[in-house]
């Protein structure tokens, strides 16, 4: 199974506009044990701070990969994406609250996102690719609300925690 | 050549008229070295680079955290033609400094984070894109020469 993820990593890489370290090759399995336990109460952590905001955070990394990555807009033409619409912030909410979810028992992100990987695998379809830029964006978000205290630390645990979860989401693909 | 748009333009000018080049290069240079730990195989000769605070408080990733600012200050300065303007810079990347250039992405990511959290909310979406597309430009001119 790592075989497959490693090529469809490299293909999602070549197609990607935005190439960055492609973790979701590595798997799962590996990014969760190279979180140590500082950083997964870190990522804890911050992720409950953001659950009382998550729809403006949601949203706000929806709207900067809208804006910067003009493709994803594609998977949201049944939706109303406009700045400070009601679906945009519903939705951002939903991306937020399961971030959050997952973040509160990190070893068990399989079991709790066992639903969201098959909705994600045979209905949304998603191109993993696209996972990449909404994590990049919610790093940037991150950014502009938390200021300093994102500190590189805290940028490193949440980059590798987003990159789990991102290939945890993709596992049912194929 | 690049199309920028007059928002893009101004954009551009605006934020590295704002930001401090002394604090944002070494900023988004140790934050590259510290989120992407294999990027420090490039700084050998850099002394003390075994965890977060040791890169942030190191004077060489500093100093050269200023000169990369510096490259990209000739980029703002010349911005319609910035393959022009890197040639050099992307010869030396390749043939003297021998960087793989995905790289350069993993380093534009940090440098967008750092100035994003220095922005706060004036970072918008919109001041994003224009952003990243600049940096885009220079990722790609730095590039060019790599044969």
């Amino acid at each position: 199974m790592t075989c497959t993820l490693v090529n469809a990593a490299i293909k999602w890489s070549i197609k990607a506009q935005h190439v960055c370290w492609d973790l979701s090759s590595v798997g799962f399995l590996s990014v969760v044990t190279m979180l140590s336990k500082k950083e997964k109460k870190l990522i804890k952590e911050i992720w409950e701070r953001l659950t009382p905001v998550a729809e403006d955070i949601g949203s706000d990394a929806l709207l900067r990969m809208f804006a910067s990555y003009p493709g994803t807009k594609t998977y949201f033409s049944h939706l109303d994406i406009s700045p400070g619409s009601a679906h945009l912030y519903s939705h951002g909410k939903k991306i937020v609250l399961a971030i959050a979810e997952g973040a509160k028992d990190i070893s068990q992100l399989t079991v709790t996102l066992a639903p969201l990987q098959t909705l994600h695998a045979y209905q949304l379809r998603i191109d993993p690719t696209n996972f990449k830029l909404l994590s990049h964006c919610m790093l940037v978000t991150l950014a502009c609300y938390l200021g300093e205290e994102f500190t590189p630390v805290a940028h490193a645990a949440i980059d590798k925690y987003l990159s789990a979860f991102a290939a945890v989401l993709s596992e049912k693909y194929r | 050549m690049v199309e920028w748009t007059d928002f893009e333009r101004a954009t551009i000018q605006e934020i590295f008229s704002k930001i401090d080049s002394g604090v944002v290069g070494p900023a988004a240079l140790s934050r590259c070295l510290i989120v992407y730990p294999w990027t420090q195989r490039y700084f050998g000769s850099f002394g003390n680079l075994y965890n977060a605070a040791a890169i942030t408080s190191n004077p060489k990733v500093a100093a050269h955290g200023k000169v990369v600012i510096g490259g990209l200050e000739k980029a703002v300065k010349n911005m319609d033609d910035i393959k022009t303007t890197y040639k050099d810079l992307s010869v030396l990347h390749s043939d003297k400094l021998r960087v793989d250039p995905d790289n350069f992405n993993l380093l534009a990511d940090c440098l967008t984070i750092v100035v994003a959290s220095q922005m706060g909310q004036a970072f918008t979406p919109d001041v994003q894109a224009a952003f990243q597309k600049f940096l885009a430009v220079v990722v790609a001119s730095l590039r060019k020469q790599y044969h």
